[in-house]
């Protein structure tokens, strides 16, 4: 975490949580991000937003390492984000598993305890408690034994939030949690983002339901390709900034 | 030969205890990796891999000229990795996919070795006979020194996968996600490359090029039906591959004109097609009648709802009324009025039928239960 011993902290601004400079993604010479300057401040639920193809994806995975960015640097809590590893989690997007893989629930969820077991080390008891703990927090404990291809869309979001609520990080990066959920699954997950906060963990989430944006979020970035604009809720998320990102005049094209 | 001469030959006859040891042994650690290519979705892999290995042991054989097992595996070992490599570089720096990629380098490397084999068939002064022998295997050529290398090879590979269990497991589920979680993914997919091509060539002596693909795939795919879980599957697919191994040397052993690998390989099939029909959760048989007893279930709620839509207009529900009018209803069969009557739905008095009171709750909730059950 911070370095307790930094006393500039107390009479700079404290270092961001997230801090993005320079920041571009191409595939095949296209530019997918441009030049993203972010800083993301600790405690915040944020959401990223911008049309299709606005890099809303390519930005979390930039960031997390599994793209490799054409230039540009990340910054976790000050320090390289080889070296801050173990304080971040990362949801990914439902589609991007082979759901019919012979594993369990429970098991998808231990997959969380890998990172801080390192090479070779196996699960123990203490790992199996922390994935039955997580999966209690997303209300999927009875199906613990349940493989994975026999879960709705829902609880397979559920499971994924779990292994990485099991990783105990403070910064949690989520791509499009609420794609294809049932209603109760919103709820149950957005409460779960809104804990994590009030535990002052730092979420950050590709969303893709703006009207939802300003009940569920209090930060917001827009994107696409350039960041638009980033800040509080209150003060940013505006028909301007609406129709910068989404080039359309965001408020008269919905039709009565 | 009959069960007892087997078996009392199998532990004295030097010959017949050795294929039967190597086939088991190869039969065992093609069905551990071959779960894995199975589960990466890459299953044509060792299809790929043993064809490719053809040139490499025809050209070891230009090279020097000696025909023994072990210079000629080297060879099939650099170029079946040389294929590997070639695979996994078309993969990545062109928009061909994987099945492509494996097509490609199978058959130009196939088409290569087989030029090279006619090639050498048609020198007057080099014995190529035998040199064939790796197309569709000779496990009669198996000796105790090739067994040992085999088990020893077997044992590395186990001691391998024991110790970064883990570390496969997320690999082959989510390799994004363990990229996030710091692990070299490169290196462990590499390791896993590594030891299904070293299983491969091992093979080739005793199933073959054309034919070690299925040993590869047959006993993994046979063990998926039987379990969710990736240890056990690891398992089975090791115990199927062993027994493919023992029963198809056993085999062909009593009888007189019958080539071992192929086979071992019409065993393997078996044990798919058998745990494709009869596997509690995914076996067809069993599929089967749960569908029937679905359908019958259907059926009953449907005859039941039909009843209390008679029924719900009267003041007193147990009102009888006669047969004759379900048959209005055109999935109406005597069988189903008698299996709701042994449920106590409905009671029949003569040609009169009145519904129960239990019946006409259940009726009654039909189409209500909230998906929170078994979701």
């Amino acid at each position: 975490m911070k370095d307790t011993n930094d006393t500039s902290s107390i009479f700079k601004d404290p270092i961001p949580a997230v801090k993005v400079d320079d920041l571009t993604v191409a595939y095949n010479y296209k530019p997918v991000l441009w030049d993203i300057d972010l800083e993301i401040p600790e405690g915040v639920l944020m959401a990223i937003v911008g049309p299709n193809g606005a890099g809303k994806s390519t930005l979390i995975k930039a960031i997390i390492g599994i793209l490799k960015p054409l230039a540009g640097s990340v910054k976790i809590y000050g320090k390289s984000y080889d070296k801050q590893r173990s304080l971040v989690a990362y949801v990914p997007q439902k589609g991007s598993v082979d759901w019919d893989f012979p594993t369990t629930a429970l098991d998808v969820v231990m997959m969380g305890t890998y990172g801080s077991l390192g090479w070779i080390k196996r699960p123990g008891l203490n790992e199996k408690k922390a994935a039955l703990e997580a999966l209690e927090k997303v209300d999927m404990l009875p199906f613990k034994n349940r493989q994975i291809s026999q879960l709705s869309g829902g609880q397979q979001q559920r499971i994924f939030l779990a292994r990485a609520l099991v990783q105990d990080a403070s910064i949690y990066f989520m791509d499009e949690p609420f794609q294809g959920v049932d209603a109760s699954t919103e709820i149950a997950i957005i409460n779960i983002l809104k804990s994590l906060r009030k535990a002052g963990k730092t979420v950050v989430v590709v969303h893709h339901d703006l009207q939802t944006v300003p009940e569920y979020f209090d930060w917001v970035t827009f994107l696409n390709v350039k960041k638009i604009a980033t800040g509080p809720v209150k003060d940013i998320f505006n028909d301007d900034n609406l129709t910068k990102t989404y080039g359309i005049n965001y408020k008269v094209s919905i039709q009565e | 030969m009959d069960i007892q001469d087997y078996f009392s030959l199998v532990f004295s006859d030097y010959t017949l205890r050795t294929i039967t040891l190597g086939t088991a042994i190869l039969g065992a650690v093609t069905g551990m990796l071959g779960s894995f290519a199975v589960l990466r979705k890459q299953s044509l892999l060792g299809d790929a891999i043993s064809h490719a290995a053809l040139p490499g042991i025809a050209i070891a054989f230009l090279i020097t000229g000696a025909k023994d097992s072990n210079t000629l595996l080297v060879g099939a070992l650099i170029s079946g990795l040389l294929g590997t490599f070639w695979i996994r570089g078309i993969i990545t720096k062109t928009h061909l996919k994987s099945d492509t990629a494996l097509g490609l380098i199978l058959s130009l490397f196939f088409g290569f070795g087989m030029l090279l084999l006619t090639f050498i068939q048609k020198q007057p002064n080099a014995n190529q006979a035998g040199l064939d022998k790796y197309l569709f295997g000779q496990a009669a050529t198996l000796v105790e020194k090739d067994v040992w290398f085999m088990a020893i090879i077997t044992a590395l590979c186990l001691f391998v996968l024991l110790l970064f269990w883990k570390e496969f497991k997320i690999l082959l589920f989510d390799k994004d996600y363990a990229k996030t979680l710091g692990f070299n993914i490169k290196t462990i997919d590499i390791l896993i490359t590594s030891f299904i091509v070293l299983a491969i060539v091992l093979g080739l002596q005793t199933v073959g090029v054309v034919l070690m693909s299925a040993m590869l795939l047959a006993p993994a795919a046979a063990a998926r039906q039987w379990t969710n879980s990736l240890g056990t599957m690891v398992v089975l697919a090791a115990l199927f591959g062993a027994f493919s191994g023992v029963f198809g040397t056993a085999i062909s052993a009593s009888q007189n004109n019958l080539s071992t690998g192929p086979v071992i390989v019409l065993v393997a099939s078996v044990f798919v097609i058998f745990s494709f029909l009869f596997s509690p959760s995914r076996g067809l048989l069993f599929k089967h009648i749960r569908i029937s007893a679905n359908r019958r279930d259907l059926e009953q709620q449907k005859t039941l709802a039909f009843m209390y839509h008679i029924v719900e207009n009267h003041e007193n529900i147990s009102h009888p009324h006669a047969i004759k009018i379900l048959n209005n209803f055109q999935g109406f069969t005597r069988k189903t009025l008698q299996k709701l009557v042994d449920k106590n739905y409905v009671t029949l008095n003569g040609n009169l039928w009145s519904m129960t009171e239990k019946g006409f709750a259940k009726a009654a909730n039909l189409y209500n239960h909230q998906t929170k059950d078994d979701e």
